[in-house]
């Protein structure tokens, strides 16, 4: 994967993404965390084009004060696209990502070929609140969205930094990609998506970690009966980020999926 | 130096268990804590309290604006201010204030600040705080990153509302009013006094500075802390090239007066330890949402007074005196310490916390009495080369009404 820098609409937009591979067009799109560089992104480049940007607000993507809410964000990854030259794209999102494609899908459902939504949100039971992440530090957070937080998955996904600066650093990121997900999912990560949803046309694939206790697995059937084509597929022993701690496993659902024909 | 009776109407019967039991005072503390019937008993002692300090001769009474927290029972001032207000008659009746980003649409702070000039006879201070985290994010659900965009998007409007003589349209991010036209207007022209508390984030000190507005600090932790978020004030107020006019800026300070240093441990030691240990207990998750403050307050170093760790474990009275988190001891002492604080902070503007914690009414009036005979006269004094612009303009009192006085005339039949 190779950095690569695009600037949208004269500059309002500065956006930072990795590109590599060839084949079909994916855009990734990462969740309230901001965009994990890991090895599932090479995976899924030896099969695809893959193309995973910085939304703006996180990471060196700038912009941020230009978008005020999710459909804004939608949009903006619109003009993105056009940027790229993709007329259409298999989407695949993460968590708040996968918001985000929904909200694609919904709004343009001709551009979307295919759409993966791993472990997302946007809808909102109230007999299964998504947890509070926003109150939650890094570290306590690591039970709800990990299976086995020991493992050594997890321990590559967040090595511990070995500065204090780098510490500190970390911590500022941290905050920023918060702050600009707060647009998107606070103080309770519903913006209207139910009211949309039906309009996507694309077949869609829902994957889920059956141990997420961030946004609870329940909420893949509620995706599913409001999409027209979908289906779902738990992962056992998985928390809320299957491309971190089942690679493997996320890395060849999604390319089987997006090669059906 | 103008000298103010604060209240925060703490709720003074959180059982002893508190901090073991519950994870923090505000946003999700249990609601089985809070009696109604003692709330009836608190309300009336508070506000006797305040209007108590208004007879004494304090300038000003304050209120303030807190919510789901039993530290600070005032969802809304403006209540308590309506009520001061018909009760007293000199005293700047002073609201820190209201969280103007939570009220929608923002002209409705506009009415009832506009109602509490007119109810005084023009003596409201008008408080706008961007308001804590804990506060706006998660009580009010505000998103922290457009939080401080909507306040200032309210005040303006508020401001303009205030001012304008015509009706005029609004089309704001947050607000779109087809027919601003507030009615009643303020008696202070153009508008009363605008107050900004403020917890040290720096794109507060630029723009209360920027429209020359008194910008308060408002911290539980005393003088020699404060230090450091007062100095960053003033090199603003300097680097806009304004007059280092000690009026522009207030400070919270909590107070504890009596006979003699040790008798001072002996009367309120229990109730500052109440004060810190369990109405400060905090549960960090609500201290600072992501984006509340901006990364370039962060990076000035510049946490929230809860975030910061103030202290670890159980507090008693020695560390509360010697970090000055409180002011204590005779009234000699008291003055003496007063006065430097005053001055090395360069405030003009003190308020002073004399009833905290737990403390009872009958020690309130004390502390409260001894403060204004012994403390206030002398300290007044100070700041007397300066000229205070920040302060109320109320009808000339021969014009200022007093309640009538009600029931059946005695002798009647």
């Amino acid at each position: 994967m190779e950095p690569r820098d695009v600037s949208l609409r004269d500059g309002m937009f500065q956006t930072h993404l990795l590109q590599g591979g060839s084949g079909e067009p994916l855009l990734f799109l990462h969740g309230a965390g901001g965009l994990h560089e890991g090895e599932y992104l090479d995976q899924l480049a030896e099969r695809f084009t893959v193309y995973a940007p910085w939304h703006p607000g996180f990471g060196a993507s700038e912009g941020s004060e230009h978008i005020e809410d999710i459909i804004d964000l939608a949009l903006y990854c619109h003009d993105l696209m056009d940027e790229l030259g993709l007329e259409s794209a298999h989407v695949v999102g993460h968590s708040m990502g996968g918001m985000l494609a929904a909200e694609l899908a919904a709004l343009c459902p001709h551009r979307v070929r295919r759409l993966v939504l791993a472990n997302p949100v946007g809808l909102w039971r109230d007999d299964e609140p998504v947890l509070d992440f926003f109150t939650l530090s890094p570290e306590q957070l690591l039970p709800y969205t990990w299976h086995d937080p020991e493992s050594e998955a997890a321990k590559i996904a967040y090595p511990t930094p070995e500065t204090k600066e780098e510490r500190v650093e970390q911590a500022f990121q941290r905050i920023q990609a918060l702050a600009t997900a707060s647009k998107f999912l606070w103080p309770i990560p519903d913006r209207g998506l139910r009211r949309r949803i039906h309009r996507i046309q694309s077949p869609t694939l829902i994957i889920w970690g059956e141990s997420d206790r961030l946004v609870p697995p329940s909420y893949a059937e509620d995706f599913r009966s409001q999409i027209k084509d979908a289906r779902v597929a738990m992962l056992p022993e998985c928390g809320h980020q299957p491309m971190l701690e089942k690679r493997d496993e996320f890395v060849s659902l999604v390319a089987a999926f997006l090669e059906e024909r | 130096m103008k000298l103010h009776f604060f209240h925060l109407m703490p709720y003074r019967f959180l059982p002893d268990d508190f901090r073991e039991k519950y994870r923090g005072v505000w946003v999700d503390i249990p609601s089985h804590l809070f009696d109604p019937v003692k709330g009836h008993q608190l309300y009336n002692e508070y506000l006797d309290e305040l209007e108590y300090a208004a007879s004494l001769g304090f300038d000003g009474i304050c209120v303030n604006e807190h919510h789901q927290n039993a530290y600070g029972m005032m969802p809304s001032p403006n209540l308590m201010a309506a009520s001061l207000a018909r009760r007293t008659n000199d005293a700047a009746v002073i609201v820190l204030g209201n969280s103007i980003a939570l009220y929608n649409p923002p002209t409705r702070v506009a009415e009832e600040l506009a109602m509490l000039d007119c109810i005084s006879g023009g003596r409201l201070v008008a408080g706008f705080p961007v308001g804590t985290s804990s506060d706006t994010n998660f009580c009010y659900g505000v998103v922290p990153a457009t939080l401080r965009e909507k306040y200032y998007e309210a005040h303006d409007l508020i401001l303009r509302a205030w001012t304008e003589p015509e009706v005029f349209a609004f089309n704001g991010k947050y607000t779109q009013l087809r027919y601003v036209n507030v009615w009643p207007r303020p008696i202070q022209k153009p508008h009363p006094p605008v107050w900004v508390p403020g917890g040290g984030s720096v794109e507060t000190w630029e723009w209360v500075t920027k429209r020359d507005y008194v910008y308060c600090y408002l911290s539980y932790f005393g003088h020699k802390r404060g230090l450091q978020v007062m100095e960053g004030f003033w090199e603003e107020v300097a680097r806009q090239g304004k007059e280092a006019n000690p009026y522009r800026a207030g400070f919270l300070q909590f107070v504890a007066v009596s006979e003699s240093d040790a008798q001072a441990e002996r009367d309120y030691a229990e109730h500052a330890e109440y004060f810190y240990n369990r109405c400060l207990h905090v549960y960090p998750g609500f201290a600072d949402a992501p984006g509340y403050r901006t990364l370039r307050t962060l990076r000035a170093g510049l946490s929230s007074q809860f975030e910061r760790k103030a202290y670890t474990g159980e507090l008693k009275w020695k560390d509360f005196i010697e970090q000055g988190f409180i002011i204590a001891g005779s009234p000699e002492s008291v003055r003496q310490q007063l006065e430097e604080a005053a001055k090395a902070l360069h405030v003009g503007q003190m308020m002073l916390l004399l009833q905290f914690g737990s403390m009872p009414p009958e020690l309130v009036r004390k502390n409260t009495e001894l403060f204004a005979r012994e403390v206030l006269p002398h300290v007044r004094k100070l700041w007397s080369e300066y000229e205070d612009h920040w302060w109320i303009n109320p009808l000339p009192q021969e014009e200022r009404t007093s309640p009538a006085p009600v029931g059946v005339p005695a002798g009647g039949s």
